[in-house]
């Protein structure tokens, strides 16, 4: 669904990302693990536009979109959830939903959608009507991945869900997106939380200094030596 | 002194108010987007007020037809602007921007002073819209009134567009995140030339009640009153379209007061006592009265 090929982004005169090429087929969860300031958020940024490439080409179902903008990534289905959440403090729960809902022109299917994050995110119906910027950290990432599902995306782009987040926390929003993968949606997700990343995908892409230095099937890289010692805090 | 003098004066200055709060929003929404003073404004709203001046003097346009004629050309005009003198340069500096809102500012009165020469014309409106009427113990012309009640409706108008519909809220969604707005499949453009519209449009109406007000009209009418308004604006607390408009009444009635009120020999100065005050509000208040802290922003 999602074909990167040799992408290259830079920042100023600093190579990013370097060369890297992956995919993710249809319905796959995928992560991308790696360090900080490996390159992985940028390479997210590329893909959704927000960010200029260097070189190399992006495809999205067999569609190059390079050089697509912004908003025309959105309406193509392919939607992000930005790294630190992102939400928009200062407009109400239901007013974020809304403007995730910005591309829909029919309203029951926004308002369908709507109903399908408060099933699977609960707590923002109850508080559909206070500013965002009052939910605690877990509560706006829920909010900021039910804010990407109201456009009806095919593919959703997740940059660190877990960042700062407790671990109880961390539990529920994986969970939400346990329940996304078993809908049939495509993800790509970013972290640095490696052992959670791992256990929710099918296959994984291990980034280090702008280079995709492994990759393989989630279960084989969990057993594996390296990735233990690097990321998952040597032996469990 | 007496009690109707002062009234008379509150009533006076509320009217400015109400005039500035039009021109400080098209300033507050923009500068809340795009973090851009667009010192152009106010000289957007000369060119309105010209054309609506050429339309009915010269081709005898009913006055009604005329502003609208008029709006609908200043919001092209308007566009025109953002399109040629701001998108390009929005990825550079908000200082880049300030100079080149400065250029286009003097381009417009220079154009205007080419086309129309420099000397003051008369801007009369009809009969109808300048006949006094007496209420009580302040009399007010037709223009005065509609002053009141335009300013109800737009702030009416704006505050259900920003509340109640996707493009207001994605208003409000740019302002606080444009990236976030991006991921949102929102066309930052589109927001941005709405909000250019909406500002020219307004600043129109607001010139014409202001040269309708002082009865003439000069190439440089709305630069002063526009960067009264940018004053309201940064006295609000710039960005926040609730600070502007109180902003916009209370330098209108300072400004009126001090006009009023003060021995003759420092009225002239009236313009000054309004910068002044904005930057005593500033020494005590940075982000005005009802800003806050501007974070940085992704």
């Amino acid at each position: 669904m999602l074909k990167v090929e040799n992408l290259v982004v830079k920042y100023g005169s600093i190579t990013a990302v370097d060369q890297i090429s992956f995919e993710v087929g249809d319905n796959e969860t995928v992560a991308m693990i790696g360090a900080n300031g490996a390159g992985k958020s940028t390479t997210l940024k590329a893909i959704s536009g927000l960010h200029k490439i260097s070189a190399g080409r992006i495809f999205f179902d067999g569609k190059e979109i390079s050089k697509t903008g912004a908003d025309q990534i959105v309406r193509a289905g392919l939607v992000q959830v930005p790294e630190g959440r992102q939400i928009f403090n200062k407009l109400s729960v239901s007013e974020n939903l809304t403007m995730g809902a910005y591309i829909m022109k029919d309203k029951d299917a926004q308002e369908r959608n709507r109903e399908l994050a408060y099933t699977l995110f609960p707590i923002l119906k109850e508080r559909a009507r206070q500013a965002a910027g009052t939910l605690s950290g877990g509560e706006q990432q829920m909010l900021a991945i039910g804010r990407a599902l109201m456009s009806s995306p095919r593919m959703l782009l997740l940059d660190e869900p877990s960042m700062g987040l407790s671990p109880i926390m961390t539990q529920q929003v994986f969970a939400a997106l346990e329940q996304l993968k078993k809908e049939g949606m495509t993800i790509l997700l970013i972290e640095q939380n490696a052992y959670d990343a791992l256990e929710i995908s099918d296959r994984a892409y291990i980034m280090e200094t702008g280079r995709i230095t492994l990759e393989g099937s989630s279960a084989d890289l969990i057993a594996d030596e390296r990735v233990k010692n690097a990321y998952l805090g040597g032996e469990l | 002194m007496t009690a109707s003098y002062v009234l008379s004066m509150l009533v006076s200055g509320l009217k400015l108010g109400s005039i500035y709060a039009i021109v400080a929003i098209g300033y507050s929404i923009v500068y809340g987007i795009l973090r851009l003073i667009n010192f152009a404004h106010g000289d957007i709203m000369t060119v309105g007020v010209y054309l609506v001046l050429v339309l009915m003097n010269s081709l005898g346009v009913p006055v009604v037809a005329c502003i609208v004629i008029s709006v609908g050309f200043s919001v092209i005009v308007g566009l025109l602007i953002e399109r040629l003198a701001y998108r390009p340069l929005r990825d550079s500096t908000e200082e880049t921007t300030l100079i080149s809102s400065l250029a286009v500012s003097s381009l417009l009165q220079n154009l205007l002073q080419m086309v129309f020469g420099s000397q003051r014309k008369p801007f009369l409106l009809p009969n109808w819209l300048t006949q006094s009427h007496k209420l009580g113990a302040v009399s007010l012309s037709t223009i005065n009134i509609l002053t009141f009640i335009i300013t109800a409706v737009f702030l009416i108008a704006l505050y259900f567009i920003l509340t109640r519909t996707k493009i207001g809220m994605a208003m409000r969604a740019c302002s606080e995140n444009m990236n976030a707005a991006r991921l949102m499949g929102i066309n930052v453009n589109r927001v941005v030339m709405f909000a250019f519209a909406i500002g020219s449009g307004m600043a129109v109406i607001a010139g014409v009640l202001l040269a309708g007000e002082y009865k003439t009209i000069y190439p440089t009418l709305g630069f002063v009153p526009g960067l009264k308004a940018f004053c309201a604006a940064v006295v609000g607390g710039i960005g926040s379209t609730g600070g502007a408009v109180a902003g916009a009444f209370i330098i209108g009635l300072a400004e009126m007061l001090f006009a009023g009120l003060m021995p003759a020999s420092v009225t002239a100065y009236r313009d000054a006592f309004v910068f002044l005050l904005m930057v005593i509000v500033l020494l005590f208040r940075p982000n005005g009265l009802f800003g806050h802290a501007e974070g940085g922003r992704s």
